[in-house]
């Protein structure tokens, strides 16, 4: 951890030692990782980023944690494709994938996982838990496993079979929490005082929001040391917008790159876009709503970075952007049929939102455009839908060709 | 006694309610209001509870009644 300054509050700036908090004694407001940046200048290099090891801890200098201690599952480091087909379609020349649904747990949660486990451990902590209804149970099950440290993962007593046994394999401790969601909202968060326990998203959230910095870094690497001209990220608590951003700013700081001029898009669904609602009223604050949406990856009703989230979009002139309900799906299936990657609900909302900014000309032709894939379609089945059609035919040739030449028709 | 740190989100109808001073006259809570940001249409206040603990629960569960919603202050931590 040697660059490591302090943590920091966001709203009075008032500075805390390295440990386990989340909240500014005075103003209540967020901590956030302060680092000394002219020593991380000194330090990396693109020869020494290049030259460390295929994932994301290559950007161990920018990150809270001692390397050598990394509980890294083979985490980042995840293929950034040109998306040639989709492009054509879409009209644009230089898209790009960022595909993170390929990370060891499927989503892009096992970043800023494997960064909290890894200072867990240095907090000497014994038990790791988290609050989840989907991705982040399963990388924080998985980390604990090999981390050896008791874990616990709390989830809402109504979820989905599928979501439960994906976390449950790694053999962490599982508690079903009755109630509606504020009600376990509200008892987890007590839970957090009551326990001493790193809670990667409560007590631990300054150190576990830093790992998402290195989707930025990553982006601009492998588009050969730039930064792109847009990035369009999905938006649930709007923290992995800000830290993308971030990690442009802190590569650019570092002299890794030019002057980063990237309009960070942030993509919500319709059924649950608070952000997105503030950012097209002109608010500064955040109206929480209640979550009706199929892009349950996405429901926070009442995002914690909610402000920050909107200060990127205003100070990189990005556009807070919604994807119609009934459009999800669509997205989904067009990224499969294109480019071959399924991805989950959260991914989808990302599709139909580019295609809309590119509509309202807010991408153009020539501009290079990653849009960010964060999770893998098969934790979503469930909201496909029954959209598959076959063709039904008795195992005879001439059946065969009489309804394949009907269907092509 | 316990303390509890929270986020009340005020909708437009009741952001002219007395709804903390009541939770000090009405319950005995002690409150102490540490950020807020009360605007035409909407207003939250964040800010720590001091009581028995059973009291406080309680004054949580009438602030939830009056169509205030009550979150921690960290908002939704139930992640996807």
């Amino acid at each position: 951890m040697p660059h490591v300054k302090c943590l920091q509050c966001r709203e009075c700036k008032s500075e805390y030692p390295i440990e386990p908090l989340n909240a500014c004694e005075f103003c209540f407001g967020p901590l956030e990782v302060s680092y000394d940046y002219d020593a991380v200048a000194k330090s990396v290099s693109r020869k020494s980023i290049e030259s460390g090891p295929n994932t994301m801890w290559r950007y161990h200098d920018f990150l809270p944690v001692e390397k050598e201690s990394a509980v890294d599952i083979s985490t980042g480091f995840t293929p950034l494709i040109h998306a040639k087909n989709l492009g054509r379609q879409l009209g644009l020349d230089h898209l790009y994938i960022k595909n993170d649904s390929v990370n060891p747990t499927f989503s892009f949660k096992d970043r800023p996982v494997s960064v909290t486990t890894t200072k867990a451990l240095e907090f000497e902590f014994e038990v790791l838990a988290c609050v989840s209804t989907g991705n982040l149970m399963g990388s924080v099950a998985a980390h604990g496993a090999k981390a050896g440290m008791e874990t616990m993962v709390f989830y809402p007593a109504d979820l989905e079979q599928g979501k439960i046994q994906g976390a449950a394999v790694y053999g962490p401790t599982m508690v079903a929490v009755e109630g509606t969601y504020d009600q376990a909202n509200r008892f987890c968060s007590e839970l957090a005082d009551a326990h001493s326990w790193a809670f990667v998203n409560i007590n631990m959230r300054p150190y576990y929001a830093e790992g998402s910095k290195t989707l930025g870094y990553e982006v601009a690497e492998q588009l050969g040391w730039k930064a792109p001209d847009h990035c369009v990220v999905p938006g649930a608590s709007g923290e992995l917008h800000t830290k993308i951003w971030k990690g442009l700013e802190e590569f650019q700081g570092a002299g890794l790159i030019d002057k980063a001029k990237t309009k960070m898009h942030l993509a919500q669904a319709e059924g649950c876009a608070p952000i997105v609602e503030a950012f097209e009223s002109g608010n500064t604050q955040v109206k929480p709503v209640r979550p009706r949406t199929i892009a349950k990856s996405l429901a926070i009703g009442n995002p914690a970075a909610g402000p920050y989230s909107l200060e990127v979009l205003r100070d990189t002139g990005g556009t807070g952007v919604f994807a119609y309900e009934n459009s999800i799906i669509d997205g989904i299936r067009l990224l499969a049929e294109t480019e071959g990657i399924f991805t989950e609900t959260a991914g989808g909302v990302v599709i139909s939102s580019l295609k809309r900014l590119v509509k309202q000309g807010k991408i153009k032709k020539d501009e290079v455009t990653v849009a960010f894939v964060t999770g893998n379609g098969l934790k979503t089945l469930e909201a496909m839908g029954d959209f598959v059609a076959p063709i039904e035919t008795k195992p005879d040739l001439d059946t065969f060709q009489t309804k394949l030449s009907n269907r092509r028709d | 006694m316990v303390t509890k740190r929270v986020k009340f989100t005020f909708p437009q109808e009741l952001i002219k309610e007395p709804v903390i001073y009541k939770l000090g006259v009405d319950f005995g809570i002690v409150t102490n209001i540490r950020r807020a940001d009360i605007r035409d249409d909407m207003g939250w206040v964040v800010l720590e509870l001091e009581g028995e603990s059973g009291v406080v629960d309680d004054g949580l569960k009438w602030v939830i009644s009056t169509g205030v919603r009550v979150d921690p202050i960290a908002g939704d931590i139930i992640e996807g």
